[in-house]
């Protein structure tokens, strides 16, 4: 006859290994507390993994029979979101001290927002225990440390409040001493969200000393500063990893090259240089794209090179296009064959371009413009003459269409198919004619 | 991007920031319905570290930024070069310092990445030329950090990332990246998660997630990941760490060469001013002067021997960069005996192929 075997949980997940912690620290028995609810979990070692911070809490992992990561002080928050987003199947508790909220509060904060399904377990002491017993951001104002030899002046960070108000699943505040504490670490863990655990405690070595602190005064405090403990905050926000996911599935691949092909052989001799000059809003870009890939088009080497604000949508919008029949290695334009100028915005930054140019190069510019002296042959438009009216966001394709007409950039049959594909097509092969149409002024 | 995705990368969060942010905004577009996670952090410190859990995890993992970014990445650089992690971090420089003028070009952050992390270990830095070599490159990137698990940096600028060029499919060469070496998932008594000795050896990852438990620290440790200050172990740890690049350059040195008998100049640049050597070669040729060029496409470790090499018989290197003369330091380093002339640009504007001439003839 034989007995079914019966697989026990794991009676520990304990190292062998003592705390290294001064006698009566408070950060023992909340780890012990940590234990006896992965055993309750029924969790396995290698589900498992703690991430702990820097400071005595940070030594936390390496009594844990787990996986862990130890990395950098108020970022072990960032490494849990990464292990869960990769792996989602594993249980992630952070372990960090009050120090960790305040150097890494925007990562608390984004832990809350996204509602990650980690567990973060603050064991709280009111100050740095490892560098010495400094304040921290949960440092109760008047108490003294160190760096407050007089009492602090900073309002001490409600932690529960901060997560609990921006979105984490579930926030719970206790002490070290609670009966009920397994029990809610089992629960916090158990939740499929962020679970924020503000676990307040003792540090004998520095706060007790410098306060004559004590375990009545931790519930005193709490009273004082008009904190409750318990679980506090409850939200039913899907879990991060778990929205990312089913927002992902149905989602097509977005990566679309379109490549152009080369359809007829340009008889370009060497490189040339074309600038579009106008303002913010004026379709510079999009007009000096469209000569760009007729160039590529026509069996040339074509590069654009955009310059503007960084507000965007005011200012100026300069594109150079170079062209050419070899690859082009140098990006640079020292001097330009033919400047297109639209604005005032664009006179402003054509100085050295039209300073640089030379007689055979030209300048086409709409009419009302005053611009520096140049030796290149400037052509001034009448836009305002035109019998189809050109609106202003429009002027510079118009004018970039009269000067692919003119000169022997690119041919203008390429210009024109490039410029009226897709949706603005026809309205831009309008364009395009009554630049080819405009009068000088 | 492109690069990446053909590497497995399936892991990516960024922080936005011009130059880098296209990089961002394309990964978090594409990696999702390709299986993989694109996340935007909440600044550059949690993006790296996000990149960093994931790794241990088991992702291919990369990020991307710029001069600031790399700043507020520092620590973690460290991190993961102690941790031993594979992970390629893109820097699209732009002029600095600090803000700087955003957003023009340069090349000011070579020696940074070099530096950028206490205790000067080495790391692995690669500067693609060309948009087709930002390809190529990212791809090897990918695979020097499996090689080495460790973090490896693409070196890119603003004049590569946002200037419009059409471009050679067939310029676009496939490298291919190895995959992870890992100690059995399956396996329930794995080795000790990291080894010293013999210096310079890489042994598989322990990833997360397997039927064994993996630690991980920051920290300096024994080799199986607990904190130790012994010196008998601290020792050896970082003399791994040092070997693990400098044992090994031969097989990270890339560089191209476009040497002519009897120049008596050397030309070498790297990055986007490579490009404009490359023009200034062929103006140079083209009046019958004879002339060398080494562009250097891996900048950490400096490719030493290729560099003594090709300066070998020439009377003069002449070296143009966007930064007050950063990898002429590493020539002087190098080379000896021969005149070293520095053409540097901190202006925001490029150097030109007739700047690069005017100092050859
Ligand atoms: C970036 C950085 N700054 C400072 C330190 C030094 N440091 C080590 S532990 C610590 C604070 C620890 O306090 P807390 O998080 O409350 O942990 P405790 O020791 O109280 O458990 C600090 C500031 C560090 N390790 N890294
Ligand atoms: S210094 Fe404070 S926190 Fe650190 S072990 Fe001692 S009592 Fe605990
Ligand atoms: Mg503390």
């Amino acid at each position: 006859m034989s007995t079914p075997i019966e697989l026990l949980p794991n009676p520990t997940l304990r190292t062998e290994d003592d705390y290294p912690f001064c006698p009566g620290c408070g950060h023992g028995p909340v780890l012990d507390a940590l234990n006896s609810a992965l055993v309750r979990l029924e969790l396995e070692p290698h589900e498992v993994v703690i991430v702990s911070d820097i400071g005595c809490s940070g030594l936390s992992d390496q009594f844990f029979t787990t996986s862990a990561f130890h990395g950098l002080h108020g970022r072990s928050i960032t490494y849990a979101t990464g292990i869960k987003l990769a792996r989602p199947d594993l249980e992630v508790v952070v372990i960090m001290g009050d120090g960790g909220t305040g150097i890494g509060g925007a990562h608390l904060l984004s832990a809350a927002r996204r509602n990650i399904g980690i567990t973060v377990l603050v064991l709280n002491n009111f100050n740095f225990g490892m560098t010495g017993g400094q304040h921290s951001t949960t440092t109760p104002e008047g108490f003294i440390t160190p760096t407050t030899p007089s009492g602090n002046l900073e309002h001490p960070l409600d932690i529960c409040a901060t997560v609990g108000v921006n979105g984490a699943a579930y926030a719970y505040r206790g002490t070290s001493f609670d009966d009920d504490l397994v029990d809610r670490i089992v629960e916090g863990i158990e939740v499929d969200g962020l679970s924020m655990m503000d676990v307040w405690d003792l540090c004998t070595a520095y706060f007790v000393r410098n306060n004559k602190f004590s375990r009545r005064q931790i519930d005193q405090t709490m009273e004082v500063l008009g904190l409750e403990s318990g679980v506090l905050y409850r939200s039913d926000k899907p879990e991060f990893t778990t929205a990312y996911r089913r927002l992902a599935e149905g989602q097509h691949e977005g990566l679309r090259v379109k490549s152009v092909v080369a359809t007829t052989g340009s008889t370009l001799e060497k490189r040339r240089h074309f600038v579009v000059a106008g303002s913010a809003g004026g379709r510079v870009r999009s007009a000096a794209r469209l000569v760009a890939l007729a160039a590529m088009r026509s069996g040339l080497w074509a590069a654009q090179r955009d310059d503007y604000p960084i507000t965007v949508k005011s200012g100026h919008s300069v594109s150079e296009v170079i062209i050419s029949p070899e690859e082009i290695h140098y990006n640079g334009i020292d001097k330009p064959d033919v400047v297109v100028i639209v604005s005032d915005d664009g006179v402003g930054k054509a100085g050295p371009y039209l300073e640089a140019m030379e007689v055979t190069d030209t300048v086409y510019v709409v009419a009302g413009l005053v611009l520096p002296a140049t030796a290149a042959k400037v052509i001034v438009l009448d836009a305002a003459a035109s019998e189809t009216r050109i609106p202003k966001a429009s002027l510079a394709l118009a004018l970039v269409s009269h000067a692919v007409d003119r000169s022997e950039i690119v041919p203008f049959d390429l210009f024109e198919a490039t410029a009226g594909e897709g949706g603005f097509g026809e309205k831009n092969l309008e364009l395009l004619a009554a630049g080819v149409a405009l009068t000088e002024a | 991007m492109r690069g990446a995705l053909a590497s497995g990368c399936d892991f990516f969060a960024g922080y936005p920031i011009t130059p880098a942010s296209p990089i961002l905004m394309m990964m978090l577009r594409d990696l999702p319905a390709r299986g993989g996670i694109g996340m935007q952090g909440e600044d550059e410190i949690a993006s790296i570290g996000m990149c960093i859990g994931a790794a241990m995890s088991g992702a291919r993992a990369m990020t991307a930024t710029s001069a600031p970014g790399i700043s507020l990445y520092s620590e973690n650089i460290g991190l993961a070069i102690m941790g031993e992690l594979p992970l390629v971090v893109v820097d699209v420089q732009r002029l600095g310092p600090s803000t700087g003028a955003a957003t023009t070009t340069a090349q000011g952050d070579i020696q940074f990445v070099r530096w950028g992390t206490g205790g000067g270990f080495p790391i692995i830095a690669l500067c693609p030329s060309t948009i087709a070599e930002c390809y190529t490159l990212t791809m090897k990137a990918f695979d020097l950090a499996e090689r080495f698990r460790c973090p490896v940096f693409l070196m890119a600028d603003k004049e590569l990332a946002l200037t419009m060029k059409s471009v050679n499919p067939s310029d676009y060469v496939d490298v291919e990246v190895r995959d992870r070496e890992v100690v059995d998932p399956t396996e329930l008594d794995p080795p000790l998660e990291y080894r010293y000795e013999p210096a310079g050896d890489v042994v598989p990852m322990q990833l997360y997630g397997g039927k064994h438990p993996v630690r991980f620290t920051g920290s300096a440790h024994t080799e199986d990941a607990f904190i130790t200050k012994k010196p008998d172990i601290i020792g050896p740890l970082n003399e791994h760490l040092i070997r693990k690049i400098t044992d090994h350059v031969d097989e990270i040195s890339m560089v191209k060469t476009d040497f002519e008998d009897g120049a008596r100049t050397l030309l070498v640049s790297y990055g986007v001013t490579a490009g404009s050597m490359r023009e200034a070669v062929t103006l140079v040729r083209a009046n019958g002067t004879r002339v060398s060029a080494l562009t250097v496409q891996s900048l950490w470790p400096v490719p030493e021997s290729e560099i003594v090499a090709a300066a070998a018989g020439v009377d003069r290197v002449v070296i143009a960069e966007l930064n007050p003369g950063l990898y002429k330091r590493e020539l002087e380093r190098v080379i000896h005996d021969v005149e070293i002339v520095g053409i540097s640009r901190i202006d925001g504007v490029l150097i030109s192929p007739e700047q690069i001439v005017e100092v050859i003839v």
